[in-house]
């Protein structure tokens, strides 16, 4: 009876994924606890927010592929309908206008792209026949094109820039040409100042700051400059849970948030490091094998660009706190404080779980 | 196989192939942030290291107590003390107006508060506290800190003060201190020891305070804090204490000092007293003298206004930056001149006709008297302060040679006394005329020269220090204005030694009839008979008045037909007692008319004081009493 309600309650889940999520959770709450400057409260509402993530994520592994497939042409609707809405009525908060106003809650439709545009161009790409032609890579890429575009107007740079990529992980994975890949790559060096001209003058200053923090070490360098001495310092072993100088003595910015990976580094070290890292590519290589098994390209194209997607949120926030990117406001995926970005992320694991998980019962 | 199998399987095969190219990429991006760590966390560990402490660990300065300054008896001059004041973070407040404002309704501020804080602001950082309000007394500290709370970013805190308990008396010789400049910042790193003062507010800027800066700051201690990024200390982690200031003991007396500033009254002009035997400065006068209390905590546009723009000008230091004409006081050493290059010894005695012609010209440079003095010897020449006499010495003697043995009694050079500021005066030569007006000296130039008029110029600091020198027979002690230094922890005192700055080969026959000259300058007969009279010791001295304004020839000078500041200035020199003198004295009263009367009593009243402990207060002299004491200013010299 036990085993078949706990047969029944964990089949969509993946035991290895799950093991490795639960590890990096467990590591979130403590880092988070020293970050925070001891706060339980801090911990105990993250762990809320886990739990919160961790329901959507199993309810979500609970619905077939199938089913998710059908879904993914009202969400991008609604999502999109949602950005045009944010961009007429939504509300302005740091002189960014990315919140929407509904009366009883403040939702951030950008955060259900990152999930929606994806499953829309695997969706368009999977449903064409045969090999997708330049013509489906053009459309795809127009579906792309019309959320990313909305979200920069907000403007919302780096979230903006990692739907893009995860669009473009569906397209490169639906075997976008490498002539194509080749000549676009080459196009958007040669159109870099065009972009540069287009950026918002904080933007550029970021991006500036990356090849010199020093221009402005109080300003826009200051984040840069504190994270890097805060992993620097950290040394080979780290100085020790709740002793970074960097971090208890609040040189840190944003610690909780954004730059908790300083936080983890400055007291956990390099051996730190190489653990976190060796974690995040356990679950990516796991992401992959699901999407190298999973059985019909709408599923192979989307467990592989959620996989990449993980990637993406954890190089960019890894490179921007050690200093090799640029500081965009992207967070550590399963460490940072936060509760939206959580459940998006346990959402893509959920879709993981039901395209490993779904597949044999179909496959029969 | 089905053609949708084998597409199917194509499909999959070039989907994994493409994913194994995503894998890689992912592997190589996570390799490089491997590499970073390892760069920052290993191979550039101890940088960052460092970088981290320097985060954590600040060096707060402690401030070191600036050492006293006091008179010979102990009686405090300058001193510290510690004050409440209200002040603001302007960093920390968000509208620094309002704010003002809002205080200026619980505790007094002032327009001159204001103007201080805007002054002071300038001056400083923003995120470095400033004073709104000093002085607070305890009742506006206690009101506001019952309101702390509604003033973020202000406080109140305990600032000290350095204050000068006797104000304007010696301002000066003291000195005083105000806030560190830019120029001061850049004068400490030129010389190596800005670090020393890091978090003192203030640097000695003239007199005593200035001179002995190094000695009366003291060595600035350092608490090693460990801070938080707002800066607030957290905890003391090591701590190195402060060495505080030495105390400066002068050699003047406080009380000389007033009596010799009371003397003045109202009148312009500098004294400086100095015992001949040591170089000590036993009365360093300047008057109109300003109180120097003003000026420590930034002083006001008003009072500055009012101190600067003063047609006395009480800022000047004239004991050492005024410069007058030597006048008649020049005579004793023309006369020594003379006698040391073997002209003019007695029985040599001319008849005074009145006046003096260099030979070959009808030109008459007059004696002051009108009629001649008669028959007159170098002894009496000083005395009467007899100026044809003089007129042909000099002339005789050649201005070279007179320009050469009067500089060995330190006039046209600095007389290297301990404070900052003091000019040379001019001794002018041939040469000299020669490169500052490219002109030739002409014969008539040596003969004024001979009385101290011309070009000649000298400070009341010199003229006493070549009294000093004539005083003790041609031994030149430095003068100094310090006595001793105490350190304030082990109440070692270390005393200044006196030293012998030059010894002038004289034939003491000679500096014998000088200096009987000299005496009976204050006996009945001479020219300051009056300041001589009733004297309980010996006083030589010498007259001298100086013009201020010229006369054309043959037209008479009217003390009371010109203005008040275009008279001549009074000079008196003096040392006492004559026989075996322990102070030396220059005494000058701006466009006090006549050195004997003007000038005469201030010295007499300083060497009372000094000699006999006798206060003036006393004796009630009128003016009217003195007379009797004549001396005509010297004639037209420029035709």
């Amino acid at each position: 009876m036990i085993n078949r309600l706990f047969h029944l309650l964990f089949k969509h889940i993946d035991s290895f994924l799950m093991a490795c999520l639960f590890f990096a959770l467990l590591l979130s709450l403590f880092v988070l606890y020293s970050a925070s400057g001891q706060s339980f409260s801090r911990v105990y509402a993250q762990g809320i927010n886990m739990s919160v993530a961790l329901a959507v994520m199993w309810a979500v592994a609970n619905i077939s592929p199938q089913n998710l497939e059908r879904a993914a042409r009202p969400l991008y609707l609604l999502g999109l309908a949602l950005l045009i809405a944010v961009a007429l009525f939504g509300t302005i908060s740091h002189g960014a206008r990315r919140w929407l106003n509904l009366g009883f809650m403040q939702i951030q439709p950008s955060e259900l792209m990152r999930i929606a545009a994806p499953m829309m161009l695997a969706w368009y790409l999977a449903s064409r026949e045969g090999k997708p032609k330049a013509s489906h890579f053009l459309i795809a890429g127009t579906m792309l094109a019309l959320p990313v575009a909305l979200i920069m107007k907000q403007p919302d740079l780096g979230t903006s820039l990692l739907i893009a990529s995860s669009g473009f992980y569906v397209l490169f994975l639906a075997g976008l040409s490498w002539r194509f890949l080749l000549g676009a790559s080459v196009t958007l060096l040669a159109m870099a100042p065009v972009f540069w001209s287009l950026l918002h003058d904080y933007q550029r200053r970021r991006i500036e700051m990356l090849f010199d923090p020093s221009q402005d070490p109080l300003g826009a360098g200051y984040h840069t400059i504190q994270s890097t001495i805060a992993i620097g310092s950290g040394g080979a072993s780290g100085k020790g849970w709740l002793n970074g100088t960097q971090t208890q003595l609040d040189f840190l910015p944003e610690r909780t948030t954004d730059f908790i990976f300083a936080v983890f580094s400055e007291e956990f070290g390099f051996l730190g490091n190489m653990l976190l890292l060796s974690l995040f590519s356990m679950i990516i290589i796991r992401g992959l094998v699901i999407a190298s098994q999973a059985q019909n390209t709408f599923c192979r194209l989307l467990a592989g660009s959620i996989t990449l997607n993980f990637f993406s949120y954890a190089f960019v926030n890894m490179g921007m706190v050690s200093g090799i990117l640029p500081v965009v406001g992207v967070p550590l995926p399963l460490i940072s404080y936060g509760g939206t970005s959580m459940v998006t992320l346990c959402l893509g694991f959920g879709i993981l779980m039901s395209i490993h998980t779904h597949k044999k019962l179909v496959a029969t | 196989m089905g053609a949708e199998l084998k597409n199917y399987l194509h499909e999959q095969y070039y989907f994994r192939l493409r994913l194994t190219v995503a894998g890689l990429v992912v592997l190589s991006l996570f390799a490089l942030l491997a590499f970073r760590f390892y760069y920052l966390q290993i191979d550039q560990y101890t940088h960052y290291q460092t970088l981290a402490e320097n985060n954590r660990i600040s060096l707060v300065p402690t401030v070191p107590n600036r050492g006293l300054i006091l008179d010979k008896n102990g009686v405090v001059l300058a001193h510290n003390f510690f004050v409440y004041t209200l002040e603001i973070t302007p960093a920390k407040v968000t509208n620094l107006e309002n704010t003002i404002t809002e205080l200026s309704q619980l505790i007094q501020i002032s327009s001159l508060d204001r103007k201080r804080f805007k002054k002071f602001r300038e001056q400083s950082h923003s995120f470095e506290s400033a004073p709104i309000r000093t002085h607070l007394n305890e009742i506006e500290a206690a009101k506001f800190a019952v309101n702390h709370y509604r003033f973020p970013g202000v406080e109140i805190k305990s600032r000290l003060f350095r204050h000068y308990p006797l104000g304007k008396l010696g301002a000066h010789m003291v000195g005083y201190i105000g806030r560190i400049n830019d120029k001061d910042i850049e004068h400490l790193k030129q010389e190596g020891v800005f670090s020393n003062y890091k978090g003192s507010d203030h640097i000695g800027k003239s007199g005593i305070e200035q001179f002995y800066e190094q000695q009366l700051h003291g060595i600035t201690g350092f608490q090693q804090v460990e801070i938080d990024a707002d800066g607030h200390a957290v905890r003391v982690l090591s701590s190195n204490a402060p060495i505080p200031g030495d105390n400066i003991i002068l050699s003047a007396d406080s009380k000389l000092q007033e009596i010799a500033e009371k003397a003045f009254g109202d009148r312009r002009g500098a004294m400086v007293a100095i015992n001949p035997k040591t170089g000590e400065v036993l009365a360093y006068v300047s008057q109109p003298t300003f109180d120097p209390n003003l000026f420590v905590g930034g002083i006001d546009s008003e009072n500055w206004k009012l101190l600067n723009e003063s047609l006395d000008k009480p800022l000047i230091n004239r004991p050492l930056r005024g410069i007058y004409p030597p006048g008649s006081t020049f005579k004793p050493f023309v006369a020594l001149a003379g006698l040391e290059a073997g002209k003019r010894a007695p029985p040599f005695a001319i008849q005074d006709p009145g006046f003096f012609s260099l030979p070959g010209s009808s030109h008459r440079y007059r004696d002051w008297k009108p009629s001649g003095h008669g028959y007159v010897d170098i002894q009496k020449a000083i005395t009467i302060s007899c100026d044809t006499f003089f007129y042909g010495l000099a002339v005789e003697l050649g201005i070279e040679k007179l320009a050469s043995f009067v500089r060995h009694f330190g006039f046209g050079r600095k007389s290297d006394i301990d404070i900052k500021g003091e000019i040379e005066g001019l001794l002018p030569t041939p040469e000299w005329k020669q490169r500052r007006f490219k002109q030739p000296w002409y014969p008539g130039e040596t003969v004024i020269v001979g009385i101290g008029q011309g070009y000649t110029l000298v400070t009341p600091l010199q003229l006493a220090q070549a009294t000093a020198i004539l005083a003790n027979n041609g031994l030149a002690m430095k003068p100094r204005l310090v006595n001793r230094m105490e350190n304030t922890l082990t109440g070692k005192q270390i005393s200044m030694p006196a030293s012998v700055q030059d010894q002038i080969t004289l034939d003491p026959k000679n500096i014998d009839i000088v200096k009987r000259g000299m005496i009976d300058v204050t006996l009945p007969g001479g020219t300051a008979a009056s300041v001589g009279a009733n004297a309980d010791y010996s006083i030589a001295a010498k007259t001298g008045t100086a013009q201020v304004i010229g006369i054309k020839q043959n037209e008479k000078y009217n003390e009371h037909a010109i203005n008040e500041r275009h008279r001549d200035h009074a000079l008196f020199i003096a040392y006492a007692p004559a026989e075996d003198p322990t102070i030396a004295l220059s005494v000058i009263v701006e466009n006090g008319g006549h050195g004997g009367s003007a000038a005469g009593p201030i010295a007499r009243k300083v060497m009372d004081y000094y000699l006999l402990g006798k206060s003036p207060a006393q004796e009630a002299v009128s003016s009217s009493t003195q007379a009797n004491v004549i001396e005509s200013p010297e004639e037209e010299f420029h035709d």
